[in-house]
């Protein structure tokens, strides 16, 4: 899954734009991500913060 | 805020604020929201405009000028150094403005032509009815609300979200991107009257670094790449490096950080009951990544088109697409030029850099055009012409 690291992110929407699956929502500061989100992880690459991580899910 | 209007316009930089206001000195009801609390914060901007544009749709106003800029400097990757004056400068040099109270001042332009104002209000999705655009359902407050439009203007900036839902694929490739991060610093040593770029690899892969002065010792000092030239570093830690390198005193007053569309105008800007205005429309400049006067013009445009199309009682897809005409005429060709010369320069190697800049010096850049620079180039370099071909 995308985790976003909230005390890093700069809330742009950078990462919103980039969205293959327009599954990233920017509401004032916050970024959410819905069930939409398919792990592709363009958004780690276009954040100019560097907010945002592909992690492994739990199994 | 009421149920209905003629015209909901979603997003309220100067792209929506433009066609708010063009709608309603045309006499339509026109909504205008804002998802932030404050219209023109937090910014996402170089602040950079050319004099000429900016004329044509507010009047200069030292409100909001930070400071006026009479000429720009290219350095390329070695540091050679190509001044250029105004009269070749062309539209990145004029002003740079304060973004927070300019934004204000042309969402004020559109509240004072009649348009109803309302911020921390978002648009969450759109009515449509056979497949006709018909308003937006939103949140304001965190309270859900809906209301009919017989336009929606989707202004919503790189996110273009409102475009997506009415199936307009505007996402953003990797290749149309610049990912950007700036710092406003103050103290630090400048040219105030000098737009700065700085080129190269080390910086700025696939983009380039601005200083643009805000005051005689303050600028913003910022980097923008392209979000394929991502290699693990972000635009943060590339613009910490070069203004620990450029100006180890400076202090940074403000951290800026957003992203601008390379792409060139989307290749349809409207359909049944919607149109996309500004960044939401990609009309920013593929090669500079300015977008303010672009923005304006799609938006006054899009104003224009919607009151007749509303006036004529169709705003199907076929009457709207009159804006996507007038657009591609006002702004598609140099989009259109700007996005393939962007895709040969972006490739360009550091060294390639050097050695066009050496040629040109001492080259005298007053009344020169493009074209002529080019064959400058050119005849100065021979044996650039090929990883140059695409440009001519």
């Amino acid at each position: 899954m995308i985790t976003v690291n909230r005390y890093r992110c700069g809330y742009c929407g950078a990462c919103v734009g980039a969205c293959p699956q327009n599954a990233i929502d920017l509401i004032e500061t916050f970024i959410e991500i819905d069930s939409n989100c398919n792990n592709c992880s363009i958004c780690t690459k276009v954040c100019p913060m560097g907010a945002l991580e592909l992690v492994k899910d739990e199994e | 805020m009421k149920s209905e209007y003629d015209v909901i316009v979603v997003g309220g930089g100067p792209a929506g604020s433009l066609a708010a206001r063009t709608a309603a000195q045309q006499g339509l009801e026109v909504l205008l929201i804002e998802k932030r609390q404050e219209i023109g914060d937090p910014v996402r901007c170089a602040e950079g405009v050319g004099k000429v544009g900016l004329a044509e749709y507010m009047d200069p106003d030292p409100n909001w000028i930070c400071a006026d800029i009479k000429k720009a400097r290219i350095f390329s990757p070695d540091g050679t150094m190509i001044d250029i004056s105004e009269k070749m400068a062309g539209n990145e040099v004029g002003y740079v403005l304060e973004r927070k109270i300019f934004d204000r001042a042309v969402a004020k332009t559109a509240a004072r032509a009649g348009a109803e104002v309302q911020v921390k209000t978002q648009a969450t999705g759109l009515i449509l009815e056979d497949g006709v655009v018909t308003g937006i359902r939103g949140k304001q407050r965190g309270n859900d609300f809906e209301a009919r439009a017989k336009v929606v203007v989707g202004a919503d900036g790189v996110e273009s979200k409102v475009g997506r839902w009415a199936g307009i694929n505007t996402t953003l490739k990797l290749k149309d991107v610049e990912t950007c991060a700036q710092f406003l610093m103050t103290d630090i040593d400048i040219v105030p009257d000098s737009c700065d770029f700085y080129l190269g690899s080390k910086y700025a892969p696939g983009g380039y670094v601005w200083v643009f002065p805000k005051g005689k010792r303050e600028a913003n000092v910022g980097m923008g790449m392209l979000g394929s030239h991502y290699k693990g570093k972000h635009p943060i830690q590339y613009i910490r490096d070069f203004a620990d390198w450029k100006f180890p005193e400076g202090k940074i007053l403000e951290t800026v950080v957003g992203a601008v569309p390379v792409s060139g105008m989307l290749p349809r800007l409207s359909t049944g009951g919607l149109v996309l205005v500004g960044d939401a429309g990609h009309v920013s400049d593929p090669i500079t990544g300015g977008g303010i006067i672009n923005g304006m013009a799609s938006g006054r445009i899009a104003g224009h088109v919607i009151a007749e199309c509303i006036k004529g009682g169709d705003v199907s897809a076929k009457a709207l697409s009159k804006y996507d005409r007038l657009a591609r005429e006002e702004l598609g060709k140099s989009l259109d030029k700007n996005y393939k010369i962007k895709e040969v320069v972006t490739r360009v190697s550091d060294n390639t850099m050097n050695v066009v800049a050496h040629s040109l010096q001492g080259v005298e850049f007053e009344n020169f055009t493009i074209p002529k620079l080019v064959k400058e180039i050119v005849t100065r370099n021979p044996g650039v012409i090929k990883e140059l071909a695409g440009l001519i």
